[in-house]
């Protein structure tokens, strides 16, 4: 015996003991498989993650979300700032945890249809419906009536009647009479399996826009043109291949003070001509390229023009001139220089707010420079300097730069999908049956007896009421034919 | 004579109905009974008439759009859907003694829009952000879904009434529905109420992404709408697929419209997009 014997001799044993050790493997694979299949195949794991889900999300209506950390540091104090983070509970719907909850869910929901679906496929997808003629005999709820008719005179009518109203129907002969089963709206059965694809493709459509996606904004100057946005989250930048003009902006308001309208006139400009232009407000954005632009924000911006007017109080003339900060201008009658520098929004005069206010210098022909304050709204108020020259701010053009807010998401259209798909899903699911008929006419003697039996998958309540107007219907069908005839 | 006027003597009319269909199902007298119905039907019409002139006042002031902008609106609107469901409810099963759990509920949501001194029935211009004809279909479908709960909400204290006493020895519980049919009752209601409700929360997402670029932005209204959309799908799954039935079904129902209510007005203490619905 030379070793090749040998191995030749052990070869069968050797695989199968590899095939026994796969075998194992595989088993255990499949036990795992299985056992994380009946995991998430329970109902009460949906309950479960349902209310987790809830109960979790209240936490982020309580917590303001990504705010600044100096926020949460003042609100709570250090060590339960530490706690909060560490469970990401300042941008919660964002956590890993909560994510997991979801993904829990998702999968809870796909392997909950499949195994259900698998089911019932059977009971769905059928050629010729099956009925079982005892299972409606033993319905509590069967209505009975005798026809004067005998069973073949009816049978025209009743056909004809129950077709109207089922989409399937079917007469068999039974002992001494006939039997019509009918049924409507088996794919119904489905409507469940509808509402939860569509929370899949929900979920699959959010999926898309976040990574395809982005969500920012940009504020425009009147009159400016921006490339690029700022995202959201993070300070990144966002290139866009065209540029984006803002021709105007205007807010307007109610009596009451409350705004009425936010209106951007925007143009799209590609290679520095326009190509489109359209006035934005809110509820009404401007789409270009998948990119939408939505009027979201304004602000004041400082003026840069304004109109001056001045007076000489020794010789009384009032003058008034154009000009732009920073801007000197030569003052008539030799009174010198005057220059506007700057602009502030809000200012304080010995402890008096004043409001909105130009600061301008005045250099006199012969003398040092004048710090003069104009406060918009009190044109006197140079006055009080009792210099030679007393200055107001006669006008001044508001400008204002809109904010806008910019997102792309390709999947909103699954999203939206979606959505349509679940309301009528939900419709379908509870508010239409598979709606089974059975209707059976016997001979006793000249006579008929009718039996009307029917079965619904939902509202059993319902179809027993259906029964019974069906049975009464039947019955004024006899009564109307006897009175033709 | 105004809208706010006619709305606060509608407010009145159900406060009388409501204690009509408590005497009927107290006293067990038909009068009465009559009555509740006929004077529920004439708050329903004067309902109608205070909402109808609410919106031909708003286009005299020029500021017209549909009365669904602000609390007292919607307030107004959600007792109207609650009478009117409620009466489709009497005609199909009947029973006048459901009016006793519903009709306060009208009454109580009316009561608080006209006394409350919080709430202003000034008709307001629209805030930029809510002139969309998304406007009407989002707070209309919110709130037949939110009636339609609120009715549940009725039945299910019915319901748990009723178990109480199995053997029918309280005449007050006698001429109740059938704990059977109050349990369907329930049921019908609540998936009434959840088409609708979600049919509101994805009208919302659509509005919300024509006005600001995104269908969700996890916004406390947003937030709470979804939590009472998952207690009720939890509600429905428990019964059609565990079997779930009776008493928890009834605490389920309950549980569902405390999350409407602070829906509805508990978030508006906390800060986000949502404060039309507030004062």
């Amino acid at each position: 015996m030379n070793g090749k014997n040998h191995l030749i001799f052990f070869e069968p044993f050797q695989k199968f003991k590899i095939t026994i050790a796969n075998g194992i493997l595989k088993m255990a694979e499949l036990d795992y498989l299985k056992s994380s299949w009946k995991f998430f195949k329970s109902v009460k794991l949906s309950v479960i993650l349902l209310l987790s889900i809830a109960a979790t999300s209240i936490i982020g209506t309580l917590i303001p979300q990504n705010q600044n950390p100096e926020k949460y540091l003042n609100a709570f104090g250090e060590p339960l700032y530490r706690i909060f983070d560490v469970f990401d509970l300042f941008d919660m719907y964002h956590s890993w945890w909560f994510q997991l909850l979801i993904i829990g869910l998702t999968i809870n929901i796909i392997v909950c249809s499949i195994d259900r679906l698998s089911a019932t496929w059977k009971i769905i997808f059928v050629k010729i419906p099956p009925f079982n003629i005892s299972r409606f005999k033993k319905l509590s709820n069967k209505e009975e009536f005798i026809d004067e008719r005998t069973p073949k005179q009816l049978q025209k009518t009743y056909e004809s009647f129950i077709s109207k109203s089922f989409g399937y129907y079917r007469v068999e002969e039974v002992d001494k009479g006939f039997c019509i089963f009918a049924e409507k709206w088996r794919w119904t059965r489905l409507g469940v399996y509808k509402v939860h694809l569509s929370v899949l493709l929900l979920l699959v459509g959010a999926l898309i826009g976040s990574i395809f996606g982005f969500d920012g904004y940009v504020n425009i100057p009147e009159g400016e043109a921006v490339s690029s946005i700022r995202l959201r989250n993070g300070a990144q930048i966002q290139n866009l291949d065209f540029n984006i003009r803002c021709d105007d902006f205007n807010v307007s308001f109610y009596d009451s003070g409350a705004p009425k309208e936010f209106r951007s006139k925007l143009s799209i400009l590609e290679a520095g001509k326009p190509v489109l232009q359209k006035d934005i407000v809110v509820n009404d954005p401007l789409q270009y390229k998948g990119i939408n632009f939505f009027q979201s924000s304004y602000g004041p911006l400082p003026p840069k023009e304004l109109t001056l007017s001045f007076k000489n109080v020794k010789t009384g003339k009032i003058y008034s001139q154009n000009t732009t900060i920073g801007q000197e201008i030569e003052l008539p009658e030799d009174m010198g220089k005057f220059v506007v520098k700057d602009y502030r929004k809000s200012v304080d005069f010995r402890g008096q707010n004043v409001g909105e206010a130009f600061l301008g210098t005045l250099t006199p022909k012969d003398g040092n420079s004048v710090f003069v304050l104009l406060p918009a709204r009190f044109p006197s108020f140079d006055g009080m300097r009792k210099g030679d020259i007393i200055f107001s701010v006669a006008g001044y053009n508001q400008r204002y730069y809109t904010g806008l807010q910019v997102t792309n998401d390709p999947g909103v259209w699954v999203v939206y999908a979606g959505f349509i798909m679940m309301i009528v899903g939900c419709f379908i699911t509870f508010f239409m049956s598979h709606q089974r008929l059975c209707v059976e006419v016997t001979k006793k003697g000249e006579k008929s007896v009718v039996m009307v039996a029917g079965t619904a998958n939902k509202n059993k309540l319902g179809m027993q009421n259906k029964i019974k107007k069906i049975s009464q219907k039947l019955i004024d069908l006899e009564k109307t034919s006897t009175a033709d005839a | 004579m105004n809208s706010s006027y006619v709305l606060s003597i509608v407010t009145f009319i159900y406060g009388l109905a409501a204690c009509f269909y408590i005497a009927s199902w107290i006293f067990r007298k038909l009068l009465p009974a009559r009555l509740a119905t006929w004077t529920a039907i004439l708050a329903v019409i004067g309902n109608t008439i205070g909402i109808v002139m609410r919106w031909v006042e708003s286009y005299r002031l020029g500021i017209g759009h549909a009365p669904l902008s602000n609390l007292y609106e919607s307030l107004i609107f959600f007792s109207w859907t609650i009478a009117v469901v409620y009466l489709v409810i009497e005609k199909r099963y009947q029973n006048r003694i459901i009016g006793a759990f519903t009709t306060p509920l009208s009454f109580l949501a009316m009561a608080y829009a006209s006394m409350s001194p919080n709430i202003s029935d000034r008709i307001q211009p629209l805030l930029p952000a809510l002139k969309s004809n998304w406007l009407i279909a989002h707070v209309m479908t919110c709130f037949i879904g939110y009636a339609a709960f609120a009715i549940a909400f009725g039945i299910s204290w019915m319901y748990l009434l009723k178990q109480r006493d199995t053997v029918g020895k309280s005449g007050l519980l006698s001429h109740f529905p059938l704990p059977r049919i109050l349990e369907e009752l329930n049921h019908q209601l609540v998936m009434f109420g959840f088409l609708f409700l979600t049919t509101g929360i994805i009208t919302g997402a659509v509005w919300a992404n024509s006005a600001w670029g995104r269908y969700w932005g996890w916004d406390p209204k947003e937030t709470w709408s979804l939590i009472t959309w998952f207690i009720y799908a939890t509600l429905l799954h428990a019964r059609m697929m565990r079997g779930w039935g009776g008493k928890r079904i009834a605490y389920m129902s309950i549980i569902g419209f405390a999350a409407v209510l602070f829906t509805y007005f508990g978030v508006n203490y906390l800060p986000g997009l949502h404060s039309y619905g507030a004062v």
